[in-house]
């Protein structure tokens, strides 16, 4: 479904050097299929999100999802194609504090070609536990209601894919196995590929594949190899 | 959910600053609404007295506007008197006799008449009348050589050109208000209104002024409506004119008001008119000649002020001005005769009225609506400053929109819509403040001008040749402005969202 090949992504530092964040490559992830990928901050885990998403292009490279090479899209092309297939849930929820917990996810569908549905908007708040709270803002909310509302809004244009992008990080231990289930489960119910980026063990232990960055983005991997090595000339030293 | 729901949640997001940026606007566009209502009245009372009901003003020799400004509309000082002489050339020789009948020309011309009747008389009986009645045959002869030259024999120099002429002698006041002696013409052969079809009418129990009343004498009174209501003046009052401003002295004679004149929009409305007789037999109003009472033996006022018989002369009379009403083929001509003379000049008031408003009122005018657009165009400068303002703070908002599939003309719009709300929110609420403002003056705008403005009332079309534009009311050109005023103000803000760079300001 989702095929990475020869991903680089760097950016310009203040210097005028560029620093190269990206380089993957190949990575694949099946339709349904639950990925987990596992690194360091700074390992440019989001930046390959947004890559795949469209938010960011990368520097060179192809990115075919859905049978479309998105990497030859126009930006507007490119917007178009996430609102319709691809979710997204933020560290930090990125609710829109003017919406309710129902327009929020309204708003999740206002920007695909398909009519906005409110029934179905519902119906995956009371998915995700949220039935009772539908007129409610996300100051209204704790923030664990608030990562619900953030799942029920990725998941309202029905995508064929979810980005989650440390979705824990925010939320309290006690609410933290209830979001990983929620994300878990709905990607399952829904036939819905997820790509579930963290840096906790106890997160990425829970699913079938993990791929760290170590071993797929070449600059983690390069990176993690220099330090090796000077580990082991100042052990041999 | 569409885009106008997403900006119109992001206004609400931001209350405080949406409302007060809204009601900068409300006044801007209530202050234009007014002025473009002001513009309404000047012009529409201009129109009810455009027609006039006569086309010269002729008066003394000196500024034409100041002529208009005093005879027209009350106002200023008048220039000085002309002879009422000069006002007869304009009536015919019936009533020209009668008014010079009792001139001391007039007098004398009978009394030498008199005096030649009694010679012939006395000199048929004499032994040699022959000398005495060649004489006096040579004197009849000479008489009636000189007999068409007298003025009370013929015609007027321009009352064959001439509808009708309405004196006007100012000089007095009641309060603030001016006082005008005229005749009964005034109100029986002026309309008013802008098709100068509206008859003057009375208020309930009132009458026009009568040349002589049998009980009131020459002393009688009709009083604008504005000064009526000022001055809480009723029919049967009576007023007492002081000389030569509201501080002036009062006059001793008294004048009975017999009739309050229905609100017009006219200046009649703000002037008390008196029988020009009871003018001229006030103290110190009649022209005074020297040695007068020392040949004529009389005091020609003060014996004979109510007497309706009397005519108080010819020589003792001036007028300040008049109104004339000719045909205007001649009217052109008469003015330029007048005008050559020495002793009058000759007004078209129309065209002087007309160049006030271009020279004095439009400018004005145009600067008000110069600067109310500039204080609506302040007002979306602040709507700029308040949505950029605001940017910083939902950069993030906008790069949440963005990544869940809008794209950056989406957001630009909803700006944009953004821009527009606020300023066509606070510009109906303009509209409608600056509706309320003029319904709420409404009656006294009545009472002032007679120009009656009702809250729903729209603007007239600018004075602007463009078609369309200057057939529709400039009412209607505030709510396209106020989209462009918006597009040109969201345009930077929205251009900003436009900008926003999604990775770097959404949060992880």
């Amino acid at each position: 479904m989702l095929q990475i090949s020869n991903l680089r992504k760097s950016f310009a530092q203040p210097g005028g050097k560029r620093l190269e964040i990206l380089n993957i490559p190949e990575f694949k992830v099946d339709a349904g299929e639950q990925v987990v990928l596992l690194g360091r901050s700074g390992g440019g885990k989001t930046t390959l999100l947004h890559c795949i998403s469209g938010i960011t292009r990368a520097d060179s490279g192809e990115i075919w999802f859905l049978g479309e090479e998105l990497t030859k899209f126009s930006e507007p092309m490119w917007d178009r194609f996430r609102a319709a297939n691809i979710g997204y849930v933020f560290q930090t929820f990125n609710l829109l504090p003017a919406f309710t917990a129902l327009e929020n996810v309204l708003l999740g569908m206002s920007f695909s070609n398909t009519a906005a549905d409110p029934d179905y908007a519902q119906a995956l708040l009371k998915r995700v536990g949220l039935g009772h709270r539908l007129g409610h803002k996300p100051d209204q909310m704790s923030v664990g209601e608030q990562q619900r509302v953030a799942v029920a809004r990725a998941l309202a244009n029905r995508p064929r894919l979810l980005l989650a992008d440390e979705p824990t990080a925010n939320i309290d231990p006690a609410n933290q196995q209830g979001i990983v289930d929620l994300i878990k489960e709905s990607c399952a119910e829904f036939d819905i590929g997820l790509i579930l980026v963290t840096h906790t063990m106890d997160v990425a232990s829970q699913f079938d594949r993990i791929d760290r960055l170590d071993d797929i983005n070449l600059v983690v991997a390069e990176a993690a190899m220099s330090v090796a090595e000077s580990d082991q000339g100042g052990d041999s030293e | 959910m569409n885009l106008l729901t997403i900006a119109i949640r992001s206004i609400k997001q931001r209350l405080l600053s949406s409302s007060l940026t809204m009601i900068s606007m409300a006044l801007g566009v209530g202050l234009v609404v007014s002025v473009l209502a002001i513009f309404g009245i000047v012009q529409k009372s201009f129109n009810a007295n455009a027609t006039l009901g006569y086309n010269l003003v002729i008066g003394a020799k000196g500024g034409k506007l100041q002529l208009v400004l005093n005879s027209v509309y009350y106002l200023s000082e008048p220039i000085e008197n002309i002879p009422y002489e000069y006002y007869l050339e304009f009536q015919n020789q019936e009533v020209r006799e009668k008014e010079y009948s009792g001139s001391y020309s007039y007098k004398a011309v009978q009394q030498q008449q008199a005096a030649r009747m009694t010679m012939l008389a006395t000199g048929l009986g004499l032994a040699a009348p022959a000398a005495t009645i060649t004489a006096l045959a040579t004197d009849l002869a000479l008489e009636e050589q000189v007999a068409p030259l007298y003025p009370w024999t013929r015609e007027g120099k321009y009352s064959a050109f001439t509808d009708f002429t309405i004196p006007l002698c100012l000089g007095d006041y009641v309060g603030p208000y001016r006082v005008v002696g005229t005749t009964p013409d005034m109100f029986s052969l002026l309309n008013y209104g802008a098709a100068g079809d509206k008859p003057y009418t009375m208020r309930e129990g009132g009458r026009n002024l009568e040349h002589f009343h049998s009980e009131n004498g020459f002393f009688e009174a009709v009083v604008g409506a504005v000064v009526a209501d000022d001055r809480g003046i009723k029919v049967g009052d009576t007023i007492n004119p002081s000389h030569g401003g509201a501080e002036g002295d009062e006059h001793e004679t008294q004048f009975i008001v017999v009739g309050i004149l229905e609100n017009t929009g006219t200046p009649n409305d703000r002037a008390v008119f008196i029988n020009m007789e009871g003018f001229y037999r006030m103290s110190d109003h009649a022209k005074p000649l020297e040695n007068e009472d020392d040949i004529f033996g009389t005091n020609q006022v003060a014996h004979k002020i109510t007497d309706a018989e009397y005519v108080l002369p010819v020589e003792k009379r001036e007028v300040t001005s008049m109104l004339v009403r000719m045909d205007p083929l001649y009217s052109i001509g008469i003015e330029n005769q007048v005008n050559e003379g020495n002793v009058a000049q000759a007004v078209f008031p129309i065209t002087e009225i007309r160049r006030l408003l271009d020279y004095f009122v439009s400018p004005v005018q145009t600067l008000l609506l110069v600067l109310t657009v500039l204080i609506c165009f302040m007002s979306g400068v602040s709507i700029l400053v308040s949505i950029y303002n605001s940017m910083s703070d939902r950069r993030s908002e906008i790069a949440v929109l963005r990544a869940l599939g809008a794209r950056r003309k989406t957001v630009y719009n909803i700006v944009l819509l953004e821009s527009m709300v606020l300023s066509m929110v606070g510009g109906l609420m303009g509209i409608l403040g600056g509706h309320g403002l003029i319904a709420a003056f409404s009656g006294m705008i009545e009472e002032q001008t007679g120009v009656q403005i009702s809250f729903f009332d729209l603007a007239p079309p600018l004075p602007i040749p463009v078609p369309l534009l200057g057939d529709i009311s400039s009412e209607f050109l505030v709510i396209p402005g106020l989209i462009l005023l918006a597009i040109l103000v969201g345009f930077i803000p929205a251009t900003s969202a436009y900008k926003t760079d999604v990775a770097r300001s959404l949060g992880k």
